[in-house]
């Protein structure tokens, strides 16, 4: 079976999750009867033998990257004073256009587009060959608003596209609930297809530590919580701020410490100065490589208390890099993750009183990194690919549901 | 000659179990046992479903299996927190299991008033708590129990020399292959180091054929009529007394009424009744009706639980551990308190649900339903029951007695 990938961005020049799930699913697919070419938005060299990829457009990830990432549908940007929308729209639109110029796509069996910014360009590609389309999707834009409206523009683009599709994949419950509550998708035509993880390299403990004063501060009895993520409404950060500040009145030696870059930067750090909790707040900024691995491995506790997540690869992130995990319920994560702390996103008192009782118990926090590792271990993408193949096989004899 | 006996033993507990208890609630006069926002819970809740769903139609239809046939016997323990809130939240179902035990059919087995682990940690503590539930069982029902049965049926040498010298005709135990080795279950022994003790243990296989099977639809022999396990019953060759243990609350709770464990329960006793060697004992009445024929030797703990028969469940993980060292860690400064509300808390949370709620041992096999919790994770029990013990020191350091 051919299959005709629609993506936005793949490792190493992902800005988040969205990269790794496509990439790790179509390797696992890739050992099945299935070939896949996957289209991408930008120009660069991969060195990825298990499928063919190709460049819609030529320019480079850089530059793409400047009209914004993949989730930066529903905001504005401040460039020289002026106001207006990212030009991810224009983007989105060169990508539709350029995946119509296409050839040789009569040879597919199926289309299979990886979120809203290629969904049109999918939409196209069915109306052009007639072949069956599936929209998977990696969030919705209620989730990358932070549960507020969005761009009605983004949110035009995904109904449209998911009327038009033959078949959604949803990669969580709480992503199907959505789907069906903000676009009135019949709740039969969407799949829950839960996200995995891959294998990640071992920890060389013997390599010191990039926070190499974090590390110090932990001879002397500080505990680092780590929050991996976009600094973004989505990620409910201001209530772990104020979660934070109940945790530093029980526990002084307690330091959070922000990875990611996004428009709330500004507004954590000055509500880390109105707390008064400036001094146990670190801002790392965007890492990458051995700086973002480090990050999970300095942490005592990893927390995403996300107000909607479709997904979220961090926490099995951090569960395979041995660390324990707090993880808001309103997280499709937390569908498929039983060794990790769960609480409302909503529930500052509750999310101070969970991250104390890690910073405090050290047997509450080995059990979880135990049981964790284990069920970490039992992890891998072949079930949704296995589930992906059957979905693939009755589109191609044009069974629905 | 003596007629062969089934002594069916029913266990009826309900723990206190403690509501969300957050580290901000510490030194804040929080009631540890009162949850009013989670049904699962809440301890009235969760009485008055089992009292609907268990204990009032099982009394009801042991009431009527006593007055139809003279034989039926059985043999109760009821824990020292089920009374309590029995007294509390439903007088008249209490009035039901006092109606039981006034036939006299009824014999009463002795244990620990709050349901603890504490003969492995206090010994002292224990025997405080046998005498509570002594002079509960007294004050209820009239009874002094003369058998006695340590929580989650544990057991091993040491708890038969304890109940030997403290007087006790019989302990109940769990008759697991690994110590009766070539022996049966179906006798009465005496245990090794003990001089007029015996012990009754329990036949896990049939037992466990009602308990855990019963409703089962994928197990082969279901569904299991009253006919049927009484034949299974007859057909065993050997042996004097079988001896049935179970929870009380597999009558309507564990086994819902829908699987027909009321209409099992009803036919059963004459069942087994129609062959007129066969009859029904107490506890005590079979150990003074048949001669020890072997002793027993029990060098580690057993219990009658999972496959492993052992504390794993409710002692296995380091979190577990923590809890419940760092709860007897407490003991001398509580009891020295003289405040009888701390003692009690202290006391409660004792219980050894609390532990089994943080057994992580099946959460990551995904068989949630053999995992009885009134919890999201067994890290949350952990996090509820440490903020309670902290609350526990908080106290003590308020009355001067800093730890």
């Amino acid at each position: 079976m051919k299959i005709l990938m629609l993506g936005w961005e793949l490792p190493p020049h992902n800005s988040g999750g969205l990269g790794v799930a496509c990439y790790q699913l179509c390797e696992a697919l890739s050992v099945k009867d299935i070939d896949i070419e996957f289209v991408l938005p930008y120009n660069e060299v991969h060195s990825i033998d298990f499928m063919k990829v190709r460049a819609a457009l030529s320019h480079s990830a850089g530059s793409l990257r400047i009209s914004g990432i993949a989730y930066d549908s529903f905001k504005y940007t401040d460039t020289q004073g002026n106001e207006q929308w990212l030009s991810i729209f224009d983007q989105q639109k060169l990508y539709e256009q350029a995946a119509a110029q296409l050839t040789g796509y009569e040879s597919f069996d199926i289309i299979h587009a990886h979120d809203w910014l290629t969904f049109k360009a999918g939409v196209l590609l069915k109306q052009k060959t007639g072949k069956p389309l599936i929209l998977h999707v990696h969030s919705v834009e209620s989730d990358r608003s932070g549960g507020n409206y969005g761009n009605p523009l983004a949110r035009e683009i995904e109904q449209e596209s998911m009327l038009m599709a033959d078949k959604i994949v949803a990669v969580s419950q709480h992503t199907k609930n959505i789907i069906i509550a903000d676009y009135a998708i019949p709740a039969d035509k969407i799949e829950v297809i839960h996200n995995s993880i891959g294998k990640i390299d071992e920890v060389n403990l013997s390599e010191p530590n990039s926070y190499k004063y974090l590390a110090a501060l932990k001879n002397h009895g500080y505990k680092v919580i780590s929050s991996i993520g976009r600094l973004t409404i989505q990620k409910n950060l201001i209530n772990l701020l104020h979660a934070f500040k109940l945790v530093t009145n029980k526990e002084p030696k307690a330091i959070l410490l922000f990875v990611g870059n996004g428009e709330q930067e500004t507004e954590l750090l000055l509500l880390a100065a109105e707390l008064g909790i400036s001094r146990n707040v670190m801002f790392a900024g965007f890492q990458r490589g051995k700086r973002w691995r480090d990050a999970y491995t300095i942490a005592d506790l990893f927390v995403m208390p996300s107000v909607s997540e479709p997904f979220g690869l961090t926490p099995l992130e951090a569960v395979a890099l041995g660390v324990p995990v707090l993880i808001s319920k309103q997280s499709g994560v937390s569908e498929v993750l039983k060794n990790a702390l769960k609480v409302d996103f909503w529930d500052v008192n509750e999310m101070a009183n969970q991250m104390l009782a890690v910073l405090q118990n050290q047997s509450l926090k080995n059990e979880l990194i135990v049981n964790g590792s284990k069920e970490y271990e039992s992890m891998n993408w072949s079930k949704a690919a296995n589930q992906l193949e059957e979905i693939y096989a009755k589109a191609v004899r044009g069974v629905s549901g | 000659m003596t007629k062969r006996a089934i002594v069916l033993y029913l266990h009826a507990h309900q723990p206190f179990r403690i509501g969300h208890f957050s580290t901000f609630d510490i030194g804040e006069n929080k009631n540890y046992f009162d949850e009013p926002n989670d049904m699962r819970a809440n301890n009235r809740a969760v009485l008055d479903k089992v009292i609907q769903k268990s204990y009032i139609p099982t009394n009801r239809k042991l009431l009527e299996l006593i007055q139809q046939h003279p034989e039926f016997k059985i043999s109760l323990s009821i824990t020292g927190t089920l009374i309590e809130q029995l007294e509390k939240w439903s007088p008249h179902t209490l009035e039901s299991f006092k109606e039981l035990v006034a036939t006299d059919k009824v014999e009463i087995v002795g244990e620990t008033y709050h349901h603890s682990l504490a003969f492995f940690y206090s010994l002292a503590e224990f025997n405080n708590q046998v005498q509570m539930h002594r002079d509960k069982i007294w004050e209820v029902f009239g009874k002094k129990p003369t058998v006695f049965r340590n929580t989650e049926l544990s057991y091993n040498n040491d708890l038969a020399v304890w109940a030997d010298r403290a007087g006790y005709k019989a302990v109940l135990a769990e008759g697991w292959d690994p110590i009766l080795q070539w022996r049966s279950p179906n006798y009465v022994y005496r245990p090794v180091g003990t001089q007029t003790l015996k012990l009754l243990l329990k036949n896990y296989k049939l037992s466990d054929d009602i308990a855990f099977r019963f409703g089962d639809q994928n197990w082969e022999s279901w569904p299991l009529t009253a006919d049927k396990y009484a034949h299974w019953l007859n057909a065993i060759d050997n042996g004097t007394n079988i001896n049935l243990f179970m929870d009380y609350e597999t009558f309507g709770e564990h086994q819902w009424k829908e699987s027909g464990i009321f209409d099992f329960l009803s036919h059963f006793p004459g069942e087994w009744l129609k062959n007129e060697n066969n009859t029904f004992m107490t506890a005590s009445e079979a150990v003074d009706s048949y001669d020890a024929v072997d002793t027993i030797d029990t060098p580690y703990t057993t219990t009658w639980a999972d496959t492993e028969r052992d504390l794993s469940a409710w002692l296995g993980n380091p979190m577990q551990q923590q809890a419940i060292e760092a709860l007897y860690g407490l003991s001398e400064k509580i009891l020295s308190s003289n405040d009888w509300a701390l003692i009690e808390d202290w006391r409660k949370l004792q219980t050894s649900d609390h532990f089994y709620y943080m057994c992580t041992k099946w959460f990551n096999d995904g068989d949630i339903h053999a995992y009885f919790s009134p919890y999201d994770s067994p890290y949350i029990a952990f996090m509820n029951f440490m903020n309670t013990w902290h609350d526990l020191r908080y106290r003590l350091t308020e009355k001067g007695l800093d730890t």
